[in-house]
């Protein structure tokens, strides 16, 4: 009897010391691990994981699964995950084709699901869901603050994209706030790695500045490839095409490109100075937007667990609406269609100590929403 | 458009067909010789890559890289070919193409174990940096231009092994007749070992050289061995003379597919969704190509004389 007593007592403090949750939560990740976008997939399971061990909560499981960049396979994983694993949240999708094959049937099912990172625009209009959180951006968002800027200086654009949804709502996004004259608009294939055919049409557009969006190794072969082409024009992008998990790849041919982000290395808080040595403390790199936007995911879903139960998604939704965290970014507020309201930066390539990374030049929007939350009934 | 812009576009279309030849010469060849389909040429393409890159960060020095990318993929191509393929012979092709595709999966993994998944970084050398003046007014890298030279004497190259050498006697004699040249006392499993290194040192050589323009990153090699094969396809496999202008065929319908299709429909329609359709049409267009090719000479272009 003494001994179940002290059993009993031993329990109860463990449960009130740590952040217990009212119950036990399964988190289901389905990313990129293999493959070309790899390094995309590693920084949002890194990134997510970090803020869960940063946590101690013990009554966090996270199921990883790697879905090869493919939809197909994406879409298996989500079942068996829902399934037999039954989990609570999914997380961790790299890809907006991809997302887009399994979100909607996952909320549809009743499963929340937090981005990590990709952000269609088709999920943030009218078909936004109360249990489709983003803690990235909208996909359009990046892009819209390098038109903004784009406007500054740049009279006659040449934009580029690969042909799927995030890049068709990359190159809208653009548009949507660029000014000035198109010198072209291409869309190119996803995976692509030779741009010869796009960086000739380049050269012979006339064009004062190029905008493109290449995520993962599509990013590197163009930079490399563009460097070479004896083509002066300057190159800019959203924050995916020179982000930390590239740069190393790219070299010296990324110095000077401008870009655009909600964070860089080099933002003065509290909160990124502390997930800045964290990361590297822990993976021995520097950080990419990936890892800030997973690290962001992790803390909404452990904020909201210890509030309420998953199991209760209007509590638990109304909490993770809050976004009650201490962000890298600095502010971070959900819109009404739950996807951030939040700064972005214009951020340029430089080297420091012989690592390439992003430096913070200014600031392009305060606040930015997307334009699409209008039309969002929730 | 310009003359310098549709000469740029020539030219890139030739350079990926080069580029492709070195592929598919391989391929091609050891699937002359051997009647063996091999999933795992675009892991060789790998290796090589990874072999420059590697050798390269090493030593500083590229061509020691590019070296070394011949030498390790040539040596995985002889490894592969001893301890697996050699049992695939004589067996049908559904067989082989489950054992070599467990082979990629093998090397992107053990490749993934050794290097992680984040791409490494491989330069193009120092004498060929930049771009050179074209007449009409444009430039091309000289990167690009030396891929061009290089598959041009690689072409020579094998045209010289395999019409004016003993081995070329004997690779041309395996191709014919396998059962022939074995009872003749050649020693057909040697060999069969050395074409097969060939093949793989010339996939090596090929990412190697593209490794320096592209990202070297695990996975590489698949979607350059979809168009490897397209290309066998259409030049007649087993042919080395087919997998040449099946090679440039290709490289200069892709390119000039993705340069003219956006820009014919333009005229048309808009021009964002020019782009995006044009972009989407250009992609099948290979295959539209093969199709066709194949719907008129069903054997390829060159069909080896022996299938």
């Amino acid at each position: 009897m003494k001994k179940l007593l002290a059993a009993a007592t031993l329990a109860l403090s463990v449960s009130t010391s740590g952040h217990a949750f009212a119950e036990p939560l399964k988190i289901g990740m389905i990313t990129t691990l293999s493959g070309g976008g790899a390094g995309l997939g590693i920084d949002t399971r890194d990134g997510f994981m970090l803020a869960i061990k940063n946590s101690g909560n013990k009554d966090v499981t996270v199921v990883t699964e790697d879905d090869a960049q493919k939809p197909e396979l994406a879409v298996q994983i989500a079942d068996k995950m829902i399934q037999s694993n039954q989990v609570d949240i999914l997380t961790g999708i790299v890809w907006s084709n991809l997302l887009m094959a399994v979100a909607p049937s996952a909320v549809a099912q009743g499963k929340f699901y937090v981005s990590t990172n990709a952000a269609p625009a088709a999920l943030a209009g009218a078909n936004c869901n109360k249990l489709y959180f983003n803690a990235a951006y909208q996909n359009d968002n990046l892009h819209e603050a390098m038109g903004e800027y784009a406007n500054k200086s740049y009279k006659k654009m040449f934009i580029l994209a690969p042909n799927y949804p995030a890049g068709k709502d990359s190159l809208t996004g653009f548009k949507r706030y660029y000014k000035g004259e198109l010198a072209s608009e291409v869309y190119t294939q996803v995976g692509q790695t030779d741009y010869a055919a796009e960086i000739a049409q380049m050269r012979a557009s006339g064009a004062d500045g190029i905008f493109v969006f290449l995520p993962g190794g599509m990013g590197i072969a163009f930079m490399k490839q563009f460097a070479q082409s004896g083509v002066k024009i300057p190159v800019m992008g959203p924050g995916f095409s020179f982000s930390q998990d590239v740069l190393p790849a790219i070299g010296d041919a990324a110095l000077g490109a401008k870009a655009s982000g909600q964070w860089a290395p080099d933002f003065d808080n509290e909160a990124s100075k502390k997930f800045l040595a964290d990361f590297q403390k822990e993976y021995g790199r520097l950080p990419s937007i990936y890892a800030v936007q997973a690290y962001d995911a992790a803390q909404l879903i452990l904020s909201a667990a210890g509030k309420a139960s998953v199991k209760d998604a209007d509590a638990f939704g109304a909490e993770l609406r809050k976004a009650d965290i201490k962000s890298p970014r600095g502010k971070f507020t959900f819109n009404t269609n739950q996807h951030p309201i939040q700064d972005i930066y214009l951020t340029e390539v430089v080297k420091q100590n012989g690592v390439l990374t992003n430096k913070t030049v200014e600031k392009i929007f305060t606040d930015h929403k997307d334009a699409y939350a209008k039309d969002c009934k929730i | 458009m310009t003359f310098a812009l549709a000469l740029e576009q020539l030219l890139n279309g030739l350079q990926l067909g080069v580029m492709l030849f070195l592929m598919a010469a391989g391929l091609t060849l050891i699937f002359g010789v051997m009647g063996l389909i091999n999933l795992a040429h675009g892991s060789l393409y790998m290796v090589g890559a990874f072999a420059c890159a590697v050798v390269a960060a090493w030593t500083g020095s590229f061509w020691i890289g590019l070296v070394a990318s011949l030498a390790c993929a040539a040596a995985a191509g002889a490894v592969v070919e001893l301890l697996v393929i050699r049992k695939l012979y004589d067996r049908d092709h559904l067989d082989q193409v489950l054992a070599t595709f467990a082979l990629i999966l093998m090397f992107s993994e053990g490749t993934r174990w050794l290097f992680g998944s984040f791409p490494l970084y491989l330069d193009i050398p120092p004498l060929l940096q930049g771009a050179l003046p074209l007449p009409g007014g444009t430039e091309y890298p000289v990167y690009r231009l030396a891929i061009i030279a290089a598959g041009a004497v690689v072409a020579f190259g094998l045209y010289m092994l395999i019409s004016r050498t003993r081995l070329g006697m004997r690779i041309r004699a395996g191709e014919s007749d396998r059962e022939m040249i074995g009872a003749l006392g050649v020693d057909i499993r040697t060999l069969y070992t050395v074409v097969f290194a060939l093949g793989a040192a010339l996939a090596g050589l090929a990412g190697a050289l593209v490794g320096a323009l592209q990202s070297v990153q695990v996975g590489m090699g698949e979607p350059v061995l979809i168009l490897a094969f397209v290309v066998i396809v259409i030049g007649g496999i087993g042919s080395i003379k087919g997998a040449l202008l099946g090679a440039l065929l290709v490289g200069v319908t892709d390119t000039m597919g993705r340069f003219l299709l956006p820009k014919i429909l333009a005229l048309f329609v808009p021009p964002a969704q020019a782009g995006m359709i044009g972009g989407a049409a250009a992609s099948m267009l290979i295959y539209i190509v093969m199709a066709l090719i194949l719907a008129v000479k069903p054997r390829g272009l060159f069909p080896a004389a022996h299938a």
